[in-house]
């Protein structure tokens, strides 16, 4: 915290850590990264202009979109996650990785042969119709094998550990790690026709009706809860401490932060089936739940942003730190708007509509993508040891185009999803709705456009940063005068 | 036997008070004064792990 206990803080460090598996994971989430924006953006002017669906079963809306949100969530950021989550429990911990290369590279292919499985399987027509659970059951079983193995490797690395006390970013990681695993059983128990001659690619969820999309939401939400909030947290603990070089704000809020995540998330789900056949009393406590889940959103957020305090000339230096950063403000943002929508009335105007879709993608883009890109623009240099990325220009653009991208993103959304809410809820002079639903559609075709052209900046951005990254892992360095370095401001107009 | 039954159904029935209780009891533990030390000591772990040819903190300037 203070900088005397800074001062004795570099000691030289012998532990021969497992890298090459961690540099796959990264290369591998720059890949799927670019896939599934790419895949987003299609399906994003699929919507505006519907001939894009080509008239061919495999490049329908229906079947991409799962593309795309698999790309992104479980290619993008499992690979992402699994990657530093590995690299962290290694710093942090002083050992090595449990089981070396030989668990570390069954993670990595394993995982890689998970994703491609359930990319081709929902392009060929094959789901099992729960979101973000797409997969069919024997795609299941293989991940679960593999996630276990990635379980026993965290946690062994963790007991083979030198450092008395774990640090609080593999808390946040073993937390995600854990609770994946819960919701991926539980969300996932089907019963195969193959047992009863069918075919293979075909299963029904052993709960039906309500049950099912009560068990549904359950893990949808606690998917969002700990797959893309408590392990990206993870990151946060971990690489804005290290690129600021200076410990996080206060450990202490780090613990509650922790705790007050961990107590509320697991009750939020019930907040997406509201108005349903779903009980009521469970609505209003998914509600009740989701409003408490403010405390988190602003440990989370304070401690991420005040790490900075006293250093906050590194947001105009430093363009990784400035995403980084930028990621906390959205994940405050997200999580702020997040607890509002669960509010009955407030869901009444926004549930179905594509505010819904604005705010996903505020936290999706500006959070998730964000803190992954400060972490992988720090962590690139380190791994391949370079001493710096080929170009700070080019992260400097690739910040300022991505951010126009979701400021697009997510007005479009707001403008066109409370528009649509209104629309939907008009009754004329007698009685009748106003609108019929195509006059809904027909409005939000210029926010559709906008929407996808917001999709395509960041679809750029994402090629920029590959490009830089590729150039980086080659070993060159531009021959270049960054716009953020410190000697282009005269020494008096620093602050 | 019969008894230990009947007061943990009994006490199940305040989860949400005990949940509560063990949440305050993580909230004085983390911000008892005696242990501040340490804990400022744990938010060290992870700068203390680099020799100084891994450092990156000139903001990528070469």
């Amino acid at each position: 915290m203070t900088q005397a206990t800074m001062a004795h803080g570099a000691q030289a460090d012998t532990t021969a850590y497992n890298t090459g598996v961690i540099k796959s994971f990264v290369v591998a989430a720059m890949f799927w990264g670019v896939v599934g924006f790419l895949a987003g953006d299609f399906i994003a002017w699929q919507l505006a202009f519907p001939f894009l669906n080509l008239d061919l079963e495999w490049t329908t809306f229906g079947r991409m979109r799962p593309v795309h949100t698999s790309a992104v969530i479980f290619a993008f950021g499992g690979n992402i996650l699994i990657g530093t989550s590995l690299y962290i429990v290694q710093r942090t911990c002083r050992s090595a990785l449990w089981g070396g290369n030989g668990t570390g590279y069954t993670i990595f292919w394993g995982y890689q042969v998970f994703i491609v499985m359930a990319a081709l399987s929902y392009v060929l027509g094959y789901s099992q119709g729960q979101e973000y659970a797409e997969p069919e059951w024997w795609i299941d079983l293989f991940l679960t094998v593999i996630w276990v193995i990635y379980l026993a490797t965290f946690v062994g690395t963790l007991v083979n550990r030198k450092e008395n006390h774990i640090y609080v970013a593999n808390w946040f990681l073993l937390a995600f790690i854990i609770t994946v695993a819960m919701l991926h059983l539980g969300n996932n128990i089907s019963v195969p026709t193959a047992l009863f001659g069918g075919g293979l690619m075909k299963s029904y969820p052993l709960f039906a009706g309500v049950q099912n999309a009560m068990v549904q939401w359950w893990y949808g939400h606690n998917a969002v809860g700990f797959f893309l909030t408590a392990g990206f947290l993870g990151m946060m603990y971990y690489f804005i401490p290290k690129r600021a070089n200076r410990p996080v704000y206060s450990y202490r809020l780090s613990i509650v932060h922790f705790w007050a995540l961990i107590f509320l998330y697991i009750w939020a789900g019930p907040h997406h089936l509201h108005y349903t056949a779903l009980p009521d009393w469970t609505q209003t406590l998914g509600m009740t739940f989701s409003v408490m889940l403010w405390m988190p959103s602003w440990g989370g957020m304070i401690n991420g942003i005040m790490t900075l305090s006293g250093a906050w000339e590194k947001l105009r230096t430093d363009p990784v730190m400035r995403f980084l950063v930028s990621s906390v403000a959205f994940y405050g943002m997200s999580t702020f708007e997040g607890p509002m929508m669960s509010i009955k009335a407030v869901n009444s105007l926004s549930h179905y509509t594509d505010w819904t879709v604005g705010h996903v993608h505020s936290g999706a883009l500006g959070w998730v993508a964000f803190v992954s890109f400060g972490s992988m623009y720090y962590l690139i240099p380190v791994l391949w040891q370079r001493k710096s990325l080929y170009s700070m220009r080019l992260v400097s653009y690739h910040f300022w185009i991505a951010t126009i991208g979701i400021v697009l993103y997510i007005t479009a959304m707001w403008i066109s999803g409370i528009m649509q809410g209104l629309m939907w809820r008009a009754y004329d002079e007698l009685g009748f709705l106003q609108y019929s639903f195509i006059e809904t559609v027909e409005a939000m075709h210029p926010y559709y456009v906008i929407r996808a052209t917001g999709g395509a900046l960041f679809v750029l951005g994402g090629l920029i940063m590959a490009y830089n990254m590729y150039r980086t892992i080659k070993g060159d360095i531009r021959e270049e005068q960054p716009f953020e370095s410190p000697e282009a401001y005269p020494a008096g107009a620093r602050r | 036997m019969e008894m230990i039954r009947e007061l943990s159904d009994f006490l199940r029935q305040f989860w949400g008070l005990w949940l509560m209780i063990c949440f305050l009891g993580i909230i004085v533990w983390a911000y008892w004064p005696k242990n501040r030390g340490r804990f400022d000591n744990d938010a060290m772990i992870p700068l203390r792990d680099d020799d100084k040819h891994e450092e990156r903190t000139d903001g990528g300037n070469p």
